[in-house]
């Protein structure tokens, strides 16, 4: 099996050499997209610190709680970015039914007893310990992985130019299912990211035009048929409500958007300082280390820092759309795209709602927000990235 | 890029990641661009609602300055009562949000938890009286009457009653020393509404939710200095109300206090006097309507003559102004503005209105001289006066011969009056008015200051009414209608009045100048007015702006901004014109309408100047008036259908100027037991703390057998025909 050096045609070296050498792994490695993902968890765990230091009610008198755990989590993430590029996305792409088995087995275990329910989403399950865990975290990735395996293998393979229609029937099950069951949870905001990663991941696979169009177009068919049929519940109306007009209930339903937009608007160019936001210090705006983490950066560091992320945001996406474009298969491609459609579309829903140009939907920013399920995928994903740029053929 | 065109690499799939790419990238520069416009573009907005949102204010209120008479002895000042608070925010920490807190407090206080309870719940829409209608962080009273063993309970048990605190706080009080209660000057206090709220927070000088208002006489007046600066301690709080930290904490700046002319002890003796004769002529009977004098109010102003400061006011019927502390009862407040009330708020002093009568003619007498008669010449005093077919009589229809206007004045002969209004009124061209007539006897009252207020220092003082010809028209465009529906020509009494009226109401007719000109009729006077008429002819014919404040001292006593005596005018005559009503008014208290009331009096060494007035009321028994002066003092009496002037109010002012001068009943004077010989000039000494001395007060004991004797007299006398004003 492969491992840290990929080249068949590499002669021994010692380890140093090795690790130093213009095709070794470590050379090979997309250094501004690793860090910049770092520096965002750098950032991430800051702004969590201050977020949660005076939460006693959830930091149990331990105000480096949050800090620790997310340093922690961070530093699992890269182990986890390691592994997969050691074990390398070729390689597993061999696991990927076993993998994908799993995340619908996990997703589905929310809905029995095991499930806990946070925020009106039914999306946990409850580790124990004071862990818990986020299987549709997980079903980002393997959707994405198992669509690309569907979706590329008979291209890659030279059988033929794009996945053909039965091809992206198949890819398109495989979303569906875990899609579905995560609709049930219900956790609209996972399924909103999944859609969008299904798009992705079909225009990079070079899907037929009717196949995307035709997605788009059931997507806003479905939108409005759930909106009708009154599939939704009433928490999730109440935050759409909010969006188109967030004076309607400030204490209410509001409440949110409006605490947010102040936190945000009061950071001015510099900000306030860290730990000196009085929005954030007052705990006045609700899941601040998670869902509103943006805030944090927006009041205490200002747009200089609350615009460092979105660069740093840009600087992922700028790499990884690069990864996409250079790599030679069509898996190593369909894969990065929809790891871009994810982190992209994530990123923005979710720095969108704190800046009142999104509904609330409850989603974590990559890398930065408080979440162990969040922050092991999106390294793992990193991982994907890196492992997609180190076993593309050295050009020039 | 790759440069080896392997599998997959189809231009369809290179198109599709770069608008991926653009997709992203537009999304992100989205994010920036609306970043920018929150942060930068609007970002002071939502700084201030940041601001707002985290902090809360404590506000520890100024204590209110005291009012003071003019040698320091407190008239309104502030006692310390135990007040027993609960501070919401403090409660809401404890497991049950504060109930068995309030429980046990309750058990302390001897109330009933529900009680406690209501005190401390917030008002809202739905929530009735009792309820807190102040901020949620600020402490809110439970009792101000708290026992030195319930609140050391308190204390001593603190860890039983987190956020219940018991502190001694200043409470206004009217302490009424020497029983002066002097009610209607003082004013009172009340809640500041949210409307004055709203519209003081620009202004230099905001309201406090919990702040007290001064609504009425010197409290209201001088209510910006009173009141001081409150603290207010700024906390950052979270979203949940809990204390973060202080922001900001501005000490609490007590109230200037107020030093008045009021001298307690005159108050006193004003108010005891004034009293006295209402009682006194309820007893009398009126030989006109043959019923008992209802003297249903009176008002008595004593004025420094040199400066027109007040030395007293009284107004009766009056009230305890401590009822309005700590929020006045419906009963209360129904006793005091209710119909059946009689309107014990009213300051009559400054708000009663009435015919002034006799003691206009001094004004008239002074029309005379400058319309060009001679005060020395001599004027018929028959016992009536025909006009156009109508006969005015003499009060008591005594006539005098041919008198001078000096000698009108000393016995008041209506007569004299009469003939030279009326060959005024003729001359300004009778019924066919000329363009511009020299209305001498009206141009004169205005001059007087009145129809007017005299800008005293105490709110809504009422102006008056001199009915000259402007007056004339106006009330009559403002009745005509009325006069000509409910006017008949051979109706009754009523009836015949609203059709003259009707047909001539705009005119000013002979009569009506005649009946002027002895201060009966639509004129309408202030006690006020009078005083500062009266001390302005005292003090040579400055009329002085009444005062009853005399200084502002700062809270900490280091500033003193002294109030001065201003004048609005000079009264129109020459010096020897002042001269001879001077002499005249001396007659009238030697040999005139009041000697009677002042017999035994030291006329040599405090020279006393008099004018009786009986004003007739349609449909109402007779006003009294009495106005008079010294060198030093102007007082006037008036009682609200209490007979003649010298009659009803005769002794109780000879009473006072007896305490001031301290005299007896016979006129020895016993300057030891005189209350004010002079008027005090200087200001209480203020200590170096600030504090201000004041001594002690004995109440006003009246000279029991002289004063009875006095009393006695005036009853026989005030039956003996003949007497008149």
């Amino acid at each position: 099996m492969a491992g840290f050096s990929v080249s068949r045609y590499a002669p021994e070296r010692s380890s140093w050499a090795r690790l130093t050498a213009r095709d070794s792994v470590v050379r090979r490695l997309d250094w501004p997209l690793l860090g910049s993902a770092v520096a965002l968890s750098v950032i991430g765990s800051l702004l969590v610190w201050s977020a949660t230091r005076g939460r006693d009610s959830l930091t149990h008198g331990d105000p480096y709680y949050f800090l620790f755990r997310h340093v922690l989590n961070t530093g699992i993430g890269l182990a986890l970015m390691v592994g997969t590029v050691w074990l390398g996305h070729r390689t597993l792409r061999g696991a990927v039914p076993v993998l994908y088995g799993i995340s619908v087995l996990l997703v589905l275990a929310v809905l029995t007893p095991l499930g806990a329910t946070v925020n009106g989403a039914h999306a946990w399950i409850i580790i124990g310990g004071g862990f818990s865990l986020q299987p549709s975290e997980f079903t980002k990735i393997t959707i994405i992985l198992g669509m690309a395996m569907l979706l590329a293998s008979r291209v890659d393979a030279g059988d033929q130019l794009h996945p053909d229609h039965r091809t992206v029937a198949k890819a398109l099950g495989v979303a569906i299912v875990p899609m579905a069951v995560v609709m049930l949870m219900p956790d609209l905001g996972s399924v909103m990211v999944m859609a969008v990663i299904v798009l992705g991941v079909l225009l990079a696979s070079g899907a037929s035009n009717r196949w995307v169009f035709g997605l788009l177009g059931a997507g806003a068919t479905g939108a409005v048929a759930v909106w009708q049929l009154g599939l939704l519940d009433e928490y999730q109306i109440a935050r759409f409500a909010a969006f188109a007009n967030p004076a309607l209930d400030p204490a209410g339903v509001g409440y949110n958007t409006n605490q947010a937009r102040i936190a945000i608007g009061s950071g001015g160019l510099t900000g306030t300082g860290l730990f000196n936001g009085s929005q954030t210090t007052g705990q006045f705006v609700p899941e601040q280390q998670t869902d509103f983490v943006f805030t944090v950066a927006g009041e205490e560091l200002g747009f200089l820092g609350a615009g460092l992320i979105i660069v740093l945001l840009g600087v992922v996406l700028w790499r990884a759309c690069r990864i996409a474009r250079e790599t030679t298969e069509l898996y190593g491609t369909v894969v990065a795209a929809g790891i871009i459609a994810w982190f992209a579309f994530q990123s923005f829903e979710n720095i969108g709602m704190t800046l009142g140009i999104m509904p609330v939907a409850g989603l974590p920013l990559p890398f930065v927000s408080y979440g162990g399920s969040s922050m092991f995928a999106v390294w793992v994903a990193i991982g994907l990235l890196q492992s997609i740029r180190v076993q593309r053929p050295i050009t020039a | 890029m790759s440069n080896i065109p392997e599998t997959g690499r189809t231009p369809r799939v290179r198109i599709r990641l770069v608008v991926i790419q653009v997709l992203v990238f537009s999304l992100l520069l989205t994010l920036g661009g609306r970043l920018w416009y929150l942060q930068i573009r609007n970002g002071q907005e939502y700084t201030d609602e940041a601001k707002n949102n985290h902090v809360q204010q404590v506000v520890q209120p100024a204590v209110r300055g005291s009012i003071l008479d003019a040698r320091g002895v407190p008239l309104a000042d502030n006692e310390t009562r135990l007040v027993v608070s609960a501070s919401r925010t403090e409660l809401m920490k404890t497991k049950d949000d504060g109930a068995a807190v309030l429980t046990r407090l309750a058990g302390v206080l001897g109330m009933t938890p529900k009680e406690v309870r209501d005190k401390v719940r917030l008002c809202d829409s739905k929530t009735p009286q009792p309820c807190w209608n102040g901020s949620p962080y600020q402490p809110i009273p439970v009792t101000d009457e708290a026992t030195t063993q319930q609140a050391l309970t308190i204390r001593e048990r603190a860890e039983d009653f987190p956020g219940i605190t018991a502190e001694p706080t200043a409470v206004r009080r009217y302490a009424a020393p020497g029983k002066a209660n002097t009610a209607q000057v003082l004013g009172y206090l009340s809640p500041v509404t949210d409307e004055e709220v709203t519209k003081a927070q620009d202004t230099d000088s905001p309201y406090l939710r919990s702040d007290q208002v001064g609504r009425s006489g010197l409290e209201r007046t001088y209510d910006k200095e009173l009141r001081g600066k409150a603290g207010v301690t700024r906390y950052e709080v979270d979203n949940l109300g809990r204390v973060i930290g202080e922001a900001q904490n501005d000490e609490a700046e007590p109230g200037a206090s107020i030093v008045t002319s009021i001298d307690a002890r005159v108050q006193a003796v004003a108010e005891y006097e004034l009293n006295k004769a209402m009682e006194t002529a309820r007893k009398e009977m009126d030989r006109n309507t043959n019923e008992l004098y209802k003297a249903d109010s009176g008002a008595v102003v004593v004025m420094e003559a040199k400066t027109g400061r007040i030395v007293s006011m009284a107004s009766l019927p009056t009230y305890d102004p401590n009822a309005w502390i700590g929020g006045i009862s419906a009963k209360d407040y129904a006793k005091l503005t209710g119909k059946k009330s009689n309107f014990p708020l009213l300051n009559r002093a400054i708000q009663g209105t009435a015919a002034p009568g006799s003691v206009f003619k001094v004004i008239s007498s002074t029309a005379a001289v400058n319309a060009g008669y001679d005060f020395d010449g001599n004027y018929p005093c028959p016992s009536s006066y025909n006009v156009g077919g109508q006969t005015f009589k003499n009060f008591e229809s005594q006539g005098y011969g041919s008198i001078t206007i000096g000698r009108a004045l000393e016995v008041s002969c209506d007569t004299v009056y009469y003939g030279l209004a009326h060959k005024e009124w003729l001359k300004d061209g009778g019924n066919k008015p000329k363009k511009n007539p020299k209305d001498w006897f009206y141009k004169t009252a205005h001059q007087f200051g009145l129809g007017k207020e005299t800008g005293i220092d105490l709110p809504n003082e009422v102006a008056g009414r001199v009915p000259d010809r402007r007056w004339k028209q106006a009330f009559y465009d403002a009745n005509k209608a009325a006069w000509c529906k409910q006017g008949k020509k051979n109706g009754t009494y009523v009836e015949k009045i609203a059709y003259e009226g009707c047909v001539e109401g705009n005119k000013m007719r002979a009569g009506d100048s005649v009946n002027y000109s002895i201060g009966q009729g639509d004129t309408l006077v202030t006690p006020i007015q009078m005083a500062t008429i009266y001390a302005g002819i005292s003090n040579g014919g400055t009329l002085y702006d009444p005062t009853v404040g005399k200084a502002v001292i700062s809270g900490d006593g280091r500033s003193v901004r002294e109030i001065k005596p201003r004048s609005h005018g000079r009264l129109p005559f020459t010096g020897e014109t002042r001269d001879k009503i001077d002499e005249a008014l001396a007659g009238v208290a030697t040999r005139g309408s009041a000697a009677w009331r002042f017999g035994g009096w030291p006329q040599d060494k405090i020279p006393m100047h008099a004018k009786t007035g009986t004003a007739e009321v349609y449909g109402k028994q007779t006003t009294s008036w009495f106005a008079t002066y010294t060198k030093e003092y102007s007082i006037v009496m008036t009682i609200s259908q209490g007979g003649t002037g010298s009659g009803a109010s005769g002794p109780a002012v000879r009473n006072i100027y007896n305490a001031l001068y301290g005299l007896d009943a016979s006129g020895k004077q016993d300057l030891k037991k005189a209350l004010l010989p002079k008027p005090q000039t200087t200001l209480p000494k203020i200590q170096p703390d600030g504090s201000i001395d004041a001594p002690k007060i004995k109440p006003y004991i009246p000279e029991a057998p002289a004063g009875d004797g006095t009393q006695a007299l005036a009853g026989a006398l005030a039956a003996v025909p003949g007497r008149r004003d």
